[in-house]
């Protein structure tokens, strides 16, 4: 056997105007776990989709060696073939068909007559149990969480005999259990041989999971750490990634909290919006002064989400109950328009789904909160509304050539600058940051934080809800424990440890 | 600018440049009368005002509006039936049937805005509903118009006396002042932005385009002041298309037809009333397709049963051809009068060479098609990276 089962020598792709790969090296020994870390954009999913043959033989430069020879991938279906299978960080499952017809898809087993369905269904449940996946092959997509998800998503892999597995991103959906879960299968089927190649932002989990750490910056192979006692130097990743020292993850601030309470929530209640009698937010009570950044921590579907958006305008959820006071006053905010009224802003985790117009410029984006602000009678003046977004992509430093530029063009990190910006120009009292950093890279990363700095500084209540507890415990002043709907703790930044968090969440779950 | 960016850019204005050459010398120029020319706005006239209204549907998500053909129908019978039953004041007439249209809208875009019905549903019931009360209305008769203020109102022709006669000079001079306007307009634009220390497009492409369309104005009025003049019916079509020109690309109220088109939850969770966007797009849409039935009713000169069949597609395929997305959230509706106007002219060319009504459909088909896919391969090819 070959010392590597992978080699990429010398890949150069190129779109129009932009290198995105330079000379890229990469090197998979048979039977390890190699991660693939960078900045977004730096080009990691770009030379996944080169190996997979997503950009077919031709259109990039260099040599893919794999099992000892040269590939010419046209189309994913011959890398497929040869065992090569990507997971793309944006499951690909159709959310109306089950777990089995979602495996096979493309891949049919076919009888006589038709697709073969007991086939089907049984060697669904097959590969299934190789992941540890408990649910009935006929159960659809749609009624399963994302964590179980992922893991169709990999036992699809399976069942097209992978040997060389890639995945993008696999945990950035997923809460820490989930993660967990699905790192430690990882290393279950690197035991029994298979090689995976893993992209992630986590530098935790790739610390935990990785043989061999690839670090690529702006299209080019930075250096291999080596990882085999899994006990990485994170600050040596970090710079490599940055190009510079980060010597501090989370930047520092005066802690001036006024003892003005910006938005106090008491006894809120909500029930899901279809099944009525549920309770996804039971009795729930915070505050948050100006000047303070709260945040929330909780495993997924602790109801946190669901909270902010039905305080900002009852966005969600039914037969919503609670008092809700800002500045003292009590409000009652019928729609989203009364609650950007009274000074509210509600960053939304889905910055692609809920958040932005991928197709319109980024002046468009920006100004869309509160249009009036640059309308006389009515009338947009064009001209004002791109002095704005100019000044809001100085200000937060937003990479783009001009305004002008379709936010569906930029990087991950820049679209959440947009976004920001977005909400910044509604000129809200008390912002709710729902996962502001999720997907996006490190150097992005502290300028959100820098910028949520600067809006407490100038007397603005921030709720940050976050599922990584290392930039809850970095960047809050107090933080809120959800589960299951209630409140569970609450605890300053100063004594909370990621240990009294999980504790605490655990606890209520016993109760 | 490059040849790429321009050509796909102007892709349409280029096609209907080649297409307007193509019949020119293909009906040995008779394209060209005068007479043709005037004829080729008037006919189109329809089409040209439900395009804007459809723009604004199909900038909602591709929704379109079935009824409206039905709803020109219903909106002529009415108008047709009170003048000629009733002998009703004209003015009269043209308020009480808009107003019916603005209901008919206010109907479809209640279940479709507020109850959520899906828009094709919702207007293909209205196709059929709206067509039938018309042709009850009308008895399964062809009703004349012969009210003299009503055919004046939409059908007549400009005519100032003592400087009209054999050469209608009042035309020319109104494209001449036009083109004026918009030099002067242009200028002025640019001394404010300059003041402002905005940035703005370079001046010679800017007046160079200015420059082509002053031409374009210039010679269309000279070739109507050698037939009737300027027809008031090419006064209330401009009126409605600078309107909607400036509603959806100034007003923040245009505005939040392309946000509900681009991203419907996001723009929701802006703060902006996303049902009342559906129902205003399905108001407008019956408002224009009233007032498309009344400019009908006035050049025809009769309703029939039949009257504004098919119409909705003309306006759909304008709006689609006019590089209108079939997605929803972008579109103009400088577009869509190109759209308009080109299929006009591929109407208005195989007239005049005789050709087989048949065969018209299959060339708006076939253009129809050639047009979407280009724009969606032109739109993959120029797509973003990775």
């Amino acid at each position: 056997m070959a010392e590597y089962i992978l080699e990429m020598k010398n890949i150069t792709k190129e779109f129009p105007g932009v290198k995105a790969l330079d000379n890229v090296n990469l090197q998979v020994k048979p039977g390890e776990i190699h991660a693939l870390v960078g900045e977004n954009g730096a080009g990691k999913s770009t030379l996944m989709n080169v190996l997979s043959g997503t950009y077919p033989f031709g259109s990039y430069t260099g040599d893919i060696i794999y099992n000892g020879e040269e590939c010419k991938f046209k189309t994913l279906h011959d890398s497929e073939e040869k065992g090569i299978v990507i997971i793309h960080q944006e499951l690909a499952l159709i959310p109306e068909l089950s777990i089995g017809e979602n495996m096979f898809l493309g891949n049919e087993r076919k009888g006589l007559l038709g697709i073969d369905w007991d086939r089907t269904y049984h060697e669904a449940s097959e590969h299934m149990q190789q992941v540890g996946l408990k649910e009935e092959a006929t159960t659809l997509i749609k009624d399963i969480g994302t964590g179980k998800q992922q893991l169709v998503e990999i036992a699809k892999a399976l069942s097209k005999d992978v040997k060389l597995l890639i995945l993008d991103e696999p945990t950035s959906s997923l809460n820490e259990e989930d993660s967990k879960m699905l790192l430690d299968l990882l290393i279950s089927f690197k035991q029994k041989g298979m090689t995976s190649i893993i992209i992630s932002h986590k530098l935790n989990e790739i610390s935990y999971v990785a043989d061999k750490i690839t670090v690529i910056r702006d299209g080019s192979t930075i250096e291999t750490i080596d990882n085999a006692d899994h006990n990485v130097d994170e600050a040596r990743i970090i710079s490599g990634m940055v190009g510079r020292e980060l010597s501090d993850r989370y930047p520092s601030r005066e802690h001036n909290i006024s003892d003005k309470v910006g938005m106090e929530v008491k006894g809120w209640t909500v029930h899901h919006p279809l099944y009525t009698e549920k309770k996804v937010v039971d009795n729930v009570s915070f505050n948050v002064h100006r000047g303070e950044i709260v945040g929330f921590s909780g495993l997924q579907g602790a109801g946190r989400t669901e909270l902010a958006m039905s305080i900002f305008g009852r966005s969600y959820g039914s037969d919503i109950s609670g008092e809700l006071k800002i500045d003292g006053e009590t409000k009652e905010l019928k729609n989203v328009r009364d609650a950007i009224k009274a000074g509210l802003a509600y960053v939304t985790e889905d910055r692609k789904g809920n958040g932005l117009i991928l197709a319109d410029s980024i002046a468009k984006n920006v100004t869309m909160s509160r249009l009036e602000k640059v309308c006389s009678k009515g009338i947009i003046n064009i001209d004002k509304e791109n002095a704005v977004a100019e000044e809001y992509r100085e200000k937060l430093r937003t990479k783009t050539p001009s305004v002008q530029q379709a936010v569906g063009n930029l990087s991950g990190g820049n679209q959440q600058k947009v976004l920001l910006s977005k909400w910044m120009f509604a000129d809200p009292e008390v912002l709710i940051l729902d996962e502001p950093t999720r997907g996006i890279d490190v150097g992005a990363k502290y300028e959100i934080y820098c910028i949520m700095n600067d809006l407490v500084a100038q007397g603005k209540s921030v709720v940050m809800i976050s599922s990584e507890m290392p930039e809850l415990l970095g960047m809050c002043d107090r933080i809120y424990v959800m589960n299951e709907g209630k409140m569970v703790a609450e605890m300053p930044a100063s004594e909370a440890t990621q240990e009294k968090i999980m504790a605490a969440i655990l606890q209520s779950d016993k109760k | 600018m490059n040849v790429k960016t321009f050509v796909k850019k102007y892709t349409m204005v280029i096609a209907l440049v080649v297409v307007f050459i193509f019949f020119s010398f293909w009906t040995d120029g008779k394209l060209l009368l005068a007479q043709n020319m005037s004829n080729l706005l008037l006919q189109n006239a329809y089409v040209l005002v439900m395009a804007c209204g459809m723009l604004l549907c199909i900038l909602t998500g591709g929704n379109i509006d079935l009824s409206v053909g039905s709803t020109v129908c219903l909106i002529g019978a009415i108008a047709a039936q009170l003048m000629s039953k009733h002998n009703m004041n004209a003015y009269a007439v043209i308020i009480l049937c808009l107003l019916l249209s603005v209901v008919i809208g206010m109907w479809q875009g209640f279940w479709i805005g507020y109850i959520h019905i899906p828009p094709f549903i919702c207007t293909l019931a209205g196709m059929f509903l709206f067509r039938g009360i018309g042709r009850a209305i009308l008895e399964s008769k062809t009703i004349a118009i012969n009210n003299k203020t009503f055919l004046d109102t939409f059908a007549s022709y400009i005519e100032i006396p003592g400087l009209d006669k054999d050469v209608k000079w009042s035309a020319f001079i109104a494209g001449i002042a036009v083109a004026c306007i918009l030099v002067v307009v242009t200028a002025f634009n640019r001394i404010k932005k300059a003041k402002k220390g905005y940035k703005q497009a370079s001046a010679v492409s800017q007046f160079a385009k200015i420059a082509v369309i002053d031409l374009l104005v210039i010679a269309y009025t000279w070739k109507l002041a050698h037939y009737k003049g300027i027809p008031v019916m090419a006064l209330w079509v401009l009126a409605i298309v600078f309107i909607y020109a400036f509603i959806t690309s100034k007003t923040a109220f245009g505005r939040y037809f392309y946000a509900v088109g681009g991203n419907e939850k996001a723009t929701k969770l802006s703060g902006i009333n996303t049902n009342k966007v559906y129902f205003l797009a399905y108001t407008s849409m019956s408002l224009l397709a009233g007032l498309s039935g009344l400019l009908i009713g006035a050049r025809i000169g009769s309703i029939n049963g039949d009257t504004g069949n098919s119409f909705e597609m003309d306006a759909i395929g304008s709006c689609f051809i006019g590089g209108a997305s079939a997605y929803g959230g972008s579109g103009t509706v400088g577009g869509v009068v190109v759209g308009a106007i080109l299929l006009g002219v591929i109407n208005q060319g195989m007239s005049i060479k005789g050709l087989d009504n048949n065969w018209q459909y299959v060339v708006k088909g076939a253009v129809l098609l050639v047009a979407v896919i280009f724009d969606v391969v032109s739109n993959k090819k120029t797509g973003k990276a990775g």
